[in-house]
């Protein structure tokens, strides 16, 4: 206890510690403390006994149970290959290469709604993928899986950005250093070059994630929205409010809060951990 | 164990720009040679060529008898330590150092006892016994050296190579280092290739020092050879201060101005030249032949010494005379100095 209060009392040599402190959290309350509260109060006013139903309805856990494995499977393929373009991007020079470099941002810059209009446009079965794939059976706009499409697009910038500086700033001279030591391709790769990047990598993957589980204009013309297969979470928050079912939108809002919370707040732990470890350098 | 190394005229560019232009080589086993030259002159990329890691354009690198190019990056057996460590910051300073042995081919590998007894004596050996737990991050600048040099050791190379060794530390733990590596050396035997641009680092510690200018060897000796008898002026003026005196050489002695200077001279060809004196090789004497009268314009502090900056008639700047302690001459008196060593080039 003694501990806590000195590091209260004097949290590090760097002044404005309090009054810093007072603005975020002045600020923090303000913009993301107080609509929480306001929600949590809305959900609650349903009763126990209407939160329960909503809860346990087979629509919501269906539309949440697709909302969440959708951006868990998206945010694993975008974690993958965002990974592999950073590398592509940082280590070769290729004609095209900053082409490509800029275009790993429009998911970021189009508005929702476009990206989902021409996903759906490409994906549908009369659409240039749709067409190939349709022969096969294989269908991906309006199932589940065109829902994944659209939530691997707007993921993969957030891997790539996060991981693309971290790359650049690792020298070459490490690889070569496990070169010169005997060191395959694979192990220098599993050993040296990817442990250095895993908090970035991960923080890429919470950030694709948490895009994805709220992502929302994209998916739906994708998605063909069919309750209990193709409906996303936030797609029925938005059909309760059309219906006038405040408490109830609530109630999906808050399931939705406390999951994606608790998730982050693991995975911030895990960083946490890595970061006492091998320092900040 | 340690091996022969040979460099062959080779010939590197990076596009237009020639990083080197025919530089050859011979390194003896367990010799222990100091590449040695200012920024930008081509040492790092002469050592990044002997160890593979540079295609050379031209030119040939053999271990032994054999062609380096005919040999895997592992079966060089290369200790190559960065000039900037290039530790792995993920693993402990214990794994670092593992990382060589445990990368071999599963049949030769040692067992994982023996790994860790050979870590153990490589931490003593660099005298940071106890520290394989910790973290590169938690180490200062020496000691990343030094698990730099051990994880390089590990592998039992064949030749080590260090690229400025002791270049990111402070004076004292240079001299410290200094004394270390040359009595590694000494129990090792690896032949070693180290690059500096100190040249006091490369004269105290280098079996021979090789000089590099602009991509070309200017010349390769003993430390005595290259500090006594440079081969070119460059030589002479990277290795340590000097004074330049502008003489004519007429049989066996050189004359500044009408004034003979140096006498005993070899040199057959006559004419022009410079004259190359160090401060240490001025001394002032009584009126004797071969003087060179002047005034002392200032007296500083040069580290142990005690420097006079003498005006010569003639001369546009000032020459810098080494004292002896005893001998202290005040501002403004007459002196006269003699030159007991110097070096002649052709006037340029
Ligand atoms: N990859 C590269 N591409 C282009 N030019 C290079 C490259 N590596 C080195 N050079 C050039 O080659 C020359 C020699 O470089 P090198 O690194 O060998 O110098 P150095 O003697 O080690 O200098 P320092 O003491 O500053 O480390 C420099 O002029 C450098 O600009
Ligand atoms: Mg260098």
């Amino acid at each position: 206890m003694a501990a806590a209060t000195s590091v209260w009392r004097q949290p590090s040599i760097l002044p404005g510690f309090g009054i810093a402190l007072g603005i975020t959290l002045s600020a923090l309350s303000l913009i993301v403390l107080v609509p929480l509260v306001a929600l949590a109060l809305k959900a609650a006013s349903a009763g126990p006994a209407d939160i329960w139903a909503v809860t346990t309805s087979p629509r919501t856990l269906a539309a949440l149970r697709l909302s969440f494995l959708g951006a868990l499977f998206a945010a694993c393929i975008n974690a993958v290959f965002g990974m592999i373009l950073a590398w592509v991007l940082v280590r070769y020079d290729f004609p095209g290469r900053r082409f490509i470099d800029a275009a790993v941002d429009l998911p970021f810059a189009l508005p929702t709604a476009v990206a989902g209009i021409a996903l759906a446009a490409i994906y549908a079965p009369n659409g240039w993928v749709g067409s190939l794939l349709a022969p096969y059976g294989i269908k991906i706009a309006y199932t589940p899986l065109g829902v994944m499409v659209a939530l691997i697009f707007v993921g993969l910038p957030f891997v790539v950005r996060t991981v693309q500086p971290v790359l650049q700033e690792m020298q070459a001279d490490v690889e070569e250093a496990a070169a010169l030591l005997g060191a395959g391709r694979w192990r220098t790769i599993f050993t040296v070059i990817l442990p250095p990047i895993y908090p970035a990598l991960l923080t890429g993957f919470v950030l694709a994630f948490a895009r994805a589980v709220g992502e929302y204009g994209s998916v739906i013309f994708i998605a063909g929205n069919v309750p209990m297969v193709s409906e996303i979470a936030p797609l029925l928050i938005v059909i309760r409010l059309e219906q006038f079912d405040y408490a109830g939108a609530a109630v999906v809002a808050m399931l939705m809060l406390l999951i994606s919370f608790g998730l982050i707040l693991f995975v911030n732990l895990i960083q946490a951990r890595a970061r006492r470890r091998f320092g900040d350098v | 164990m340690s091996v022969a190394v040979t460099i062959e005229s080779i010939e590197k560019r990076f596009d237009a720009f020639a990083a080197l232009r025919g530089v050859s080589l011979d390194i003896q086993p367990a010799e222990l040679v100091a590449l040695l030259g200012p920024s930008g002159s081509g040492k790092t990329t002469l050592l990044r060529l002997i160890a593979g890691l540079e295609q050379a354009d031209q030119g040939r690198v053999l271990f032994g008898e054999t062609d380096m190019r005919d040999l895997s990056l592992r079966d060089r057996r290369i200790g190559f330590v960065f000039q900037h460590y290039a530790l792995f910051r993920t693993m402990t300073v214990g794994e670092n150092v593992a990382f060589g042995l445990k990368s071999r081919p599963r049949a030769q590998r040692p067992e994982p006892a023996e790994i860790r007894k050979r870590v153990g004596d490589l931490l003593e050996l660099v005298q940071l016994p106890g520290l394989d737990k910790r973290y590169p991050s938690q180490l200062s600048g020496g000691q990343r050296q030094r698990v730099a040099l051990a994880r390089a050791l590990a592998i039992e190379p064949r030749v080590l190579l260090l690229d400025e060794p002791f270049g990111a530390l402070d004076a004292k733990v240079r001299k410290d280092l200094r004394a270390w590596l040359r009595d590694l050396h000494r129990r090792t035997g690896h032949t070693t290739v180290f690059v500096t641009h100190d040249q006091e680092e490369a004269l105290e510690l280098a079996d021979r020092v090789a000089i590099l200018n602009d991509g070309r060897i200017e010349q390769v000796g003993s430390a005595d050879d290259v500090y006594d008898h440079p081969a070119t002026p460059f030589v002479c003026e990277f290795l340590g201060e000097v004074n330049k005196l502008p003489v004519k050489v007429v049989g066996s002695q050189a004359f500044f101005g009408d004034r003979p200077v140096l006498g005993g001279l070899s040199q057959n060809q006559g004419g022009q030249a410079a004259l190359y004196v160090r401060p240490q090789h001025l001394r002032i004497v009584d009126d004797l032949p071969l003087a060179l009268p002047g005034v002392v314009e200032h007296l500083r502090r040069n580290g142990p010494l005690r420097r006079a900056e003498v005006a010569v008639q003639g001369l546009a700047k000032r020459l810098d005379v080494d004292l002896a302690s005893q001998v202290a001459p005040a501002i403004g008196e007459r002196i006269r100095l003699r030159i007991t060593h110097g070096s002649l080039f052709a006037a340029a």
